[in-house]
């Protein structure tokens, strides 16, 4: 007798023990990493957090995914390829987080896929633009949702076929952002527009530009088109020191990221007109689904969307997405759901391509125009992403696994 | 092609004259303040951003008022006193209780302002760049030559002979000028014939961060004030004080001048190198004048340096070692994956403060810019991993060689100097190699750095990769012990303390020196290699600024009178940031103000306050 009500004893505490912690589980939330440069490019990043934290608002609302919350552990990754993978190891081995998004400057991103690899863990580069980042570096554990430098590229230079120019200059920062994007034009222009040349290169220091300078020497080498891949406050000063000096009259423009609002309202009421431009113009947006979100994000942060903005919010849904189709957090079962699949987005289906790991969002392209006391977008059309990316022949001919 | 069009070099000249105009009033202040105070200020770099900051926001809602062009110039000037009431408080709060302090003390304590209005300024203006508007009636440009050219940077032209000649009729023709040139040629005697000194220096100080918010005010309308502006400026002003002399105002014109075309022209000579050219010219400059144009040799007494003292061996040593030793091992056995990337972290940032210890407190040779070593012994052995495909056992040691070398060249520069030339030469040889980092993208890759550096398969994962470091650690720190109790240490010490009796009794000092210089390189290289490899990658912060005040940050934490102190210093430091650094953003703002705390209220360090107190209790 005394055995049996022992063993039920026994029995019972067993259950408690194991069962309790497995009760806890189901409770506790999923923990996702986030690092991302919030100090040094704020103008970019802070938007950027206000979308996915909007995102994390309504899914946990919802009750979460897999019948958990998620819980975002986000970090500044320092702006620098060392502090950023040490803080994706301290998100990795001290917060225990399932997977890691985010990130701003392509550098960045490469050296981030590169640790990706090596630790395999699955990481979504948000926002890094260069090619490396699904090309020559990619690695099954990496992935891109915007759409990179060749897309966006190809879609500006059919822009440049109508307008005529053959001497083209270049300006790009010099990092992997800037060098990959200007590789690319190099490319592109000479395959599709017959009789092109590159007159001139100038590669300024991210954030260290010599506007004058710079600009006087494009100046010097008389181009009819120009092709610009600066942002930030390097974009400010050489817009300025170029509308000074009259550099933009007689040249067609085409300018990678400069509609997106987050470079755009810093230049005032000194926006270039007539720029030909891949960016974002969210207040002319007419779609339902897309107009709704623009609309929530207003009234829950009194001000205008940014391109981050919306970039935050759909890496945040479709990471959800990925987890619930994955139905567990384990690395190889995230890939398998993310491989190839459709996600149904505020601004409408994307897949991501397998073979690259590339996203099919696109970009919208247009003219910049000054409306009011600032510059926004005109005559834009949006380009789906998956008409420009490359071919899955150049694909394999550079990707390594 | 380019050279031979004259209206094209006349616009480039002219853009170099506009940028030295610049430059000059942001270097004239730190030169007065020099020679007055003999402090070196980095924060003068702060004041500039300060003053960029204040102007681009309060300049625009002056002009909203309609008051015509007038107030965007009142403006300006306006936000130039805002600075300089601003430099009076640091000089009241801060710089007035170290004047007396080791040149090191006053370059970290200047240093700590630097990190704490870094983490200010972005709390108080936001986070955003701010440009500011362009000056009115100035907006359209001018035709030079058939080529169009900004006319607001005719005016820049004009203000620096305007501000050389403002000043050269205050030093001249006032009484506080008087006061300010008797304080540049002997502080101590314009002391003891009665003159207030409190209202003179902070008069100084006022003076020169005047002039440092005048040349960030007057940037507005071509560059947007940023967080960075700081660290960019300051580099340039100190390349301007140094090569023109400390203490020079004409000095700093001259070099200004001469900076500016380098720039201007440099960029069609080397359009990828700009940021070495400068560097450079300092190198060549203190190479041949070792006092720049017009300065003149600082005394440096024996009291000025501070370093370890002599003490009887500890009697239970080999005890403690072998405890320590046996802790260091036992570790992995409870930690865990994080913890032990922690601890071995810690390890090789003792391994460099130490080495930077053999420098400063063994040798009295205050350097500035140890982090060039660190940084070549990363970028060498990633190099290594890169272009030769080499393993990790074989780029350790080339990374090593590198440093060593590197050490070898700098150091043969180095050893001719002394005081704050020393400090600056340094500085700039650490600024050069992260230009070249920085710039030379086809072999180190630029920003992007070098990727892919892991360890060998053998020492890859936590414990074996802890363990190897621990090793490295271990030996080199007891190697440089070893040499620190040799009788080199001891001559290094002679000299440190007394460079005219060690040369009297024979003792080759400036070889010393120079031995010292690579043994310390080649072991910060050790360092670096190993850190490269627990990292995965190396990238010009490496070589920066922030990387050698961090070495300092740990010797000064730990106490630099001891042999253990950097040591301690760099468990502490580190542990610190890995703890609070997940917690606020304003990890910058609590750095600098231990780093002030530490250097005013607690100058022996943790070791050194301990042992005081061991000592007065025994």
């Amino acid at each position: 007798m005394a055995t049996t009500s022992t063993i039920r004893w026994l029995a019972l505490g067993a259950a408690l023990a194991l069962g309790a912690p497995a009760a806890q589980a189901q409770q506790a939330p999923i923990k996702i990493g986030e690092l991302n440069s919030y100090a040094q490019w704020a103008a970019f990043t802070v938007p950027y957090r206000n979308g996915w934290q909007m995102a994390l608002d309504e899914i946990n609302a919802k009750g979460g995914v897999l019948g958990r919350k998620i819980e975002i552990v986000s970090r500044d990754d320092g702006a620098t390829t060392g502090s950023a993978t040490r803080v994706a190891d301290e998100l990795v081995s001290r917060e225990g987080v399932s997977l890691l998004f985010g990130s701003f400057l392509s550098n960045v991103g490469v050296a981030m896929a590169d640790y990706a690899n090596q630790k395999k863990i699955v990481y979504i580069a948000a926002e890094p633009l260069t090619d490396a980042v699904t090309m020559a570096q990619g690695n099954r554990y990496t992935f891109r949702v915007r759409p990179n430098n060749f897309m966006q590229v190809g879609m500006l230079v059919d822009q440049a076929k109508a307008s005529g120019a053959k001497r083209w200059a270049i300006v790009a920062p010099n990092y992997e952002y800037g060098q990959s994007a200007a590789a690319v034009f190099k490319r592109l222009i000479q395959e599709r527009v017959p009789g092109a040349q590159i007159v001139t290169e100038q590669y300024p220091a991210l954030g260290k530009i010599e506007a004058g300078a710079t600009a006087s020497a494009i100046e010097q080498a008389k181009p009819d088109g120009i092709f610009n891949v600066l942002f930030g406050p390097d974009l400010t000063q050489f817009v300025r020191e170029g509308n000074t000096r009259g550099l933009f009259e007689d040249a067609t423009v085409l300018s990678l990221l400069t509609g997106e609002p987050e470079w755009l309202l810093p230049l005032k009421d000194e926006v270039p007109e007539g720029w030909t431009v891949t960016g974002y113009p969210w207040d002319e947006v007419k779609e339902p689904k897309h107009k709704a979100f623009i609309d929530a994000y207003r009234a829950k942060y009194n001000d205008t969307p940014r391109l981050g903005s919306l970039l935050g919010y759909m890496v945040m849904t479709m990471i959800r997405d990925s987890i619930e189709r994955a139905g567990s957090t384990d690395t190889d079962a995230i890939i398998k759901a993310l491989e190839d699949a459709k996600f149904d987005t505020v601004i409408g289906p994307v897949t991501m391509r397998g073979i690259d790991n590339q996203s099919t969002m696109g970009a919208w392209v247009g003219k910049l125009v000054l409306k009011g006391a600032a510059g926004g977008m005109t005559d834009w059309t949006y380009k789906d992403g998956a008409s420009f990316m490359p071919t899955e022949a150049e694909v394999k001919a550079v990707r390594k696994d | 092609m380019l050279a031979l069009d004259p209206a094209f070099l006349a616009v480039q000249a002219l853009s170099g004259l506009s940028s030295a105009s610049s430059l000059f009033i942001t270097a004239c202040g730190l030169t007065i303040v020099f020679g007055v105070t003999r402090i070196v200020n980095f924060a003068h770099g702060s004041l500039y951003m300060i003053g960029a900051y204040t102007a681009a926001t309060l300049v625009p809602r002056l002009l909203e008022l309609s008051f015509g062009p007038v107030t965007f110039w009142a403006g300006i000037l306006a936000s130039a006193i805002v600075v300089g009431l601003i430099g009076v408080i640091i000089e009241v709060l801060l710089l007035r209780r170290i004047y007396g302090a080791p040149e090191l003390f006053q370059l970290l304590a200047t240093f700590g302002v630097v990190l704490v209005v870094q983490d200010l300024v972005v709390q108080v203006f936001g986070p955003q760049d701010i440009l500011g508007p362009r000056a009115p009636g100035l907006r359209a440009p001018v035709e030079i030559l058939g080529r169009r050219f900004p006319s607001y940077e005719l005016v820049l032209i004009a203000a620096g002979p305007i501000v050389l000649g403002l000043v050269w009729l205050l030093l001249r023709k006032t009484r506080f000028g008087v006061l300010v040139r008797a304080a540049t040629q002997d502080r101590d005697m314009v002391a003891s014939l009665g003159v207030n000194q409190a209202l003179l220096f902070t008069g100084t100080l006022f003076l020169g961060a005047f002039l440092a918010g005048l040349g960030g005010a007057l940037q507005i309308p071509r560059v947007s004030a940023h967080a960075g502006m700081d660290l960019s400026i300051i580099a340039e002003a100190f390349v301007v004080t140094v090569v023109g002399g400390m203490g020079s105002v004409p000095g700093a014109f001259l070099a200004a001048l001469i900076i500016g075309q380098l720039q201007a022209f440099g960029i069609l000579v080397f359009p990828k190198s700009t940021l070495v050219v400068v560097f450079l010219l300092m190198a060549v400059v203190l190479a041949i004048r070792p006092h720049g144009f017009f300065g003149r040799a600082e005394i440096v007494g024996g009291t000025h340096a501070v370093g370890i003292a002599s003490r009887a061996l500890l009697p239970r040593r080999h005890f403690i070692l072998l405890v320590v030793i046996a802790i260091l091992a036992g570790i992995p056995l409870v930690a865990d994956a994080y913890l032990l990337k922690v601890a071995t972290e810690i390890l090789i940032f003792a391994l460099f403060a130490f080495s930077l210890q053999l420098l400063i407190g063994v040798g009295g040779v205050v350097s500035f810019g140890h982090a060039a070593f660190f940084g070549l012994g990363a970028y060498g052995a990633a190099l290594a991993v890169k272009w030769y495909g080499v393993s990790m056992e074989a780029a350790l040691p080339l990374g090593l060689a590198l440093a060593a070398l590197g050490a070898g060249l700098v150091g043969a520069f180095v050893v001719r100097l002394s005081g704050i030339y020393l400090a600056m030469m340094t500085l700039a040889a650490a600024q050069i190699l992260y230009a070249v980092a920085f710039q030379w993208v086809e072999v180190t890759g630029g920003d992007n750095g070098i990727v892919g550096v892991w360890p060998a398969p053998w020492a890859s994962g936590p414990i074996p990769y802890y363990l190897l470091t621990a090793a490295l650690t271990v030996v080199t720190v007891l190697l440089l012990k070893r040499i620190i109790d040799a009788p080199f240490g001891y001559a290094l010490r002679a000299a440190r303390d007394s460079e005219a009796r060690a040369e009297a009794i024979g003792l080759s000092v400036r070889q010393h020196r120079w031995l010292a210089f690579i043994i310390a390189g080649a072991a910060a290289g050790l360092a670096g290699g190993i850190y490269a490899f627990s990292r995965g990658s190396v990238d010009p912060s490496l070589l920066g600024i922030s990387t050698s005040v961090d070495a300092l940050t740990m010797l000064l934490l730990g106490g630099i009178q001891t042999v253990i102190g950097p040591l301690v210093g760099a468990a502490a430091l580190h542990a610190l940031r890995d703890w609070i650094m997940p917690i606020t953003s304003l990890w910058r703002l609590f750095l600098g103000l231990s780093i002030i705390a530490m250097v005013l209220i607690f100058p022996r360090g943790l070791v050194g306050t301990i042992r005081d107190w061991w000592g007065a209790r025994a």
